[in-house]
């Protein structure tokens, strides 16, 4: 990918990042957020994951991020702009945060050896394009773990309507 | 293709069964209306894969999955809580008003989920394993929707359950950047050929599994939901949260620090020492000053984290089987004494409270005997299961060399005994200040019967419990 195209990338992935969570106004926040997930879908592009990057802008900030707007829509906006953005604790937790930030970087800064590479390098990647790899991938090798994620989906399903469903009593 | 059958489908038998049982429960609620015949379903699909379970061995798809007498030995102690459980559960939900069929079917599939994460062998079969268990726990735990206290105990656990597996996906990729394998098996081999034990890139990873495992077994000071979730949460889904879950995260520290990260032992072992003198520190020592018994019960079930935890940091087979055993006599003993709390729920009674508890056994003697061996157990006086648990787990760890840590596990159970036997002495020398009445369920008078005996047969002959974890434990890790 182009070293300048990666930085403008990366730079607006934690600028927009960084408005979507210190926004008080709840609508202009998920609006922020729509534009870093599709900064990070031309991220996906630059490194030939084609199918990630069509995944993140349909399931992303199509479906998910349109939900969160309807939910947004019923909160009464006026009052959640009152009140404050961040609870009294933030310069704690932003520090720990960032303390853990800087030893995941002094960890892990050179001292990173790679593991050993699989068959599929970019080349062959480029060549048979990213959706067959992965699909070739899933449905073979990775069946168990696609079929468990399926239950999950099942009990996220029905865990929704449990919780949400009219009945009460 | 029977070949396949034969090779793969046939090793995840168990889970397959439970999952179309869990899937058959949720649509046959639309269709009846006993709720009691759901239960019944629910109990006949674990008789069901108990029986499946001795007919799976050996790995299946590419190694994703393995089928060891260790992931059945943790089976066995899942579908335990899982019977014990339902077996509670009809009674409660109906004076809870809530009794619906889907709470049965969210059972099953974290059973299900429990059951996957017993026999991962891949990093990636493990992290979904333990979300199909935490998603469907997390709804359980919130299934009373008019009770604030249920939904609050659902959104604290779902957010802190949340932000540990992130920890646990960290940990994951960082694993994988390394070694450029998620096989459990892969990384403990890629690890020992490039000497890759030092790298701080690992030690990092290993902090974060010890983080999200911890946060699982609510290890202090990963702890801090459980108190408040224990208390929200339908007291029979507490008693199934307070076993099946914590023992699933054992079982996963087992397959990930014990076997993938191996060659970390130092590392782990250091880190695993401090959560355990933490949770039993913290656990046994605020458990004091609860007045309700189900937090009472949630600070001992911290505290009972860190004795467990003795067994993996021995880092031997002695321990590895010491562990198992104590949480198959943790689940009797825990829902033995959550079953009492929730026989006594009434329609016009919540009896919660420990001053509830008072001269039980001038209206309820044998009620509360039972809840006398139970908390016996919990403290580890003998001729009760529990003595015989922490027997072993001491005695694997004084071996393995942690004498000192040994003794520190020793003093803290002499204080649990105060709060376990203040219990014993409300019910045995106070007068009965309320008439409490006893729910008519015959699921959890069984239920009571079972963990009585069980307690009991345990603890005045434990050789033939030992001896299984042994041999469960022979193919472990190969």
């Amino acid at each position: 990918m182009n070293p300048l195209l990666f930085g403008y990338l990366a730079a607006a992935i934690i600028v927009f990042s960084a408005l979507a969570v210190t926004r008080k106004n709840p609508v202009h926040a998920i609006l922020f957020m729509i534009v870093m997930f599709f900064h990070l879908a031309v991220m996906y592009l630059g490194l030939d994951a084609e199918f990630l990057a069509a995944i993140q802008i349909i399931v992303y900030a199509g479906a998910i991020l349109v939900l969160f707007l309807f939910v947004v829509m019923v909160l009464n906006i006026k009052e959640e702009m009152s009140g404050e953005r961040f609870s009294s604790g933030w310069p704690l937790g932003i520090s720990l945060a960032a303390g853990i930030f800087l030893l995941a970087i002094i960890m892990t800064g050179n001292v990173f050896p790679l593991g050993q590479q699989g068959i599929y390098t970019p080349a062959l990647i480029a060549s048979e394009t990213h959706t067959k790899a992965l699909g070739s991938l899933m449905y073979t090798q990775y069946i168990f773990p696609f079929e468990l994620a399926s239950l999950i989906l099942l009990v996220a399903v029905i865990g929704a309507i449990v919780l949400a469903k009219k009945r009460l009593r | 293709m029977p070949e396949i059958f034969r090779t793969q489908l046939m090793v995840v038998l168990p889970e397959t069964l439970l999952a179309v049982f869990a899937m058959a429960v949720v649509l046959l609620d639309l269709v009846i209306r006993k709720k009691s015949v759901l239960a019944g379903i629910s109990i006949a699909g674990a008789a069901a894969v108990f029986y499946s379970l001795f007919y799976t061995q050996g790995f299946a798809f590419n190694h994703m999955f393995v089928a060891d007498g260790y992931g059945i030995f943790f089976k066995f102690i899942f579908l335990v809580s899982l019977v014990l459980a339902v077996l509670l559960s009809n009674k409660y939900l109906s004076v809870e008003g809530v009794n619906h069929g889907e709470y049965y079917g969210l059972m099953l599939f974290a059973t299900v989920g429990m059951m996957v994460m017993a026999s991962a062998s891949d990093l990636i079969t493990v992290y979904l394993g333990l979300e199909l268990m935490s998603l469907s726990v997390y709804v359980l735990a919130g299934f009373i929707r008019h009770s604030a206290r249920s939904s609050e105990a659902a959104l604290k656990y779902f957010m802190l359950g949340a932000f540990a597996s992130a920890f646990l996906l960290l940990g994951i990729s960082l694993t994988y950047g390394l070694t450029g394998t998620t096989s459990i098996g892969g990384v403990a081999s890629y690890l020992q050929l490039h000497g890759l034990a030092k790298n701080p890139v690992l030690i990092l990873a290993t902090i974060l599994y010890v983080v999200a495992f911890g946060f699982k077994i609510a290890a202090v000071p990963f702890h801090m939901w459980a108190p408040d979730v224990y208390e929200g949460a339908p007291t029979p889904i507490t008693a199934f949260m307070s076993v099946g879950p914590k023992a699933a995260g054992f079982a996963v520290i087992g397959r990930v620090l014990l076997v993938a990260l191996g060659s970390m032992s130092f590392e782990w072992s250091t880190l695993l020492i401090v959560l355990s003198i933490l949770s039993m520190a913290a656990g046994n020592i605020l458990a004091i000053a609860q007045t309700n018994i189900k937090r009472m019960l949630a600070y001992s079930s911290i505290a009972h984290a860190g004795y467990a935890l003795l067994g993996v940091i021995a880092f031997s087979p002695e321990g590895l089987a010491s562990m198992m055993n104590y949480l198959l006599i943790y689940a009797f003993m825990n829902i033995g004494a959550f079953t009492v709390v929730t026989i006594l729920r009434t329609e016009g009674m919540k009896a919660e409270e420990l001053s509830d508890y008072e001269g039980l056994s001038k209206t309820h003697p044998l009620l509360a005997a039972l809840m006398l061996i139970f908390m016996f157990s919990l403290t580890g006086i003998p001729p009760t299961a529990g003595f015989i648990g922490k027997f072993y787990l001491f005695t694997a760890a004084i071996k393995a060399g942690y004498t000192w840590l040994t003794v520190v596990a020793v003093l803290m159970s002499a204080i649990s005994a105060y709060f376990y036997l203040r219990v014993v002495m409300y019910m045995y020398m106070k007068e009965p200040a309320k008439q409490l009445e006893m729910a008519k369920s015959y699921g959890a008078r069984f239920a009571l019967l079972l963990t009585g005996l069980a307690v009991l047969v345990i603890g005045i002959l434990p050789a033939g419990l030992i001896d299984m974890a042994r041999a469960a434990i022979i193919d472990f890790g190969s």
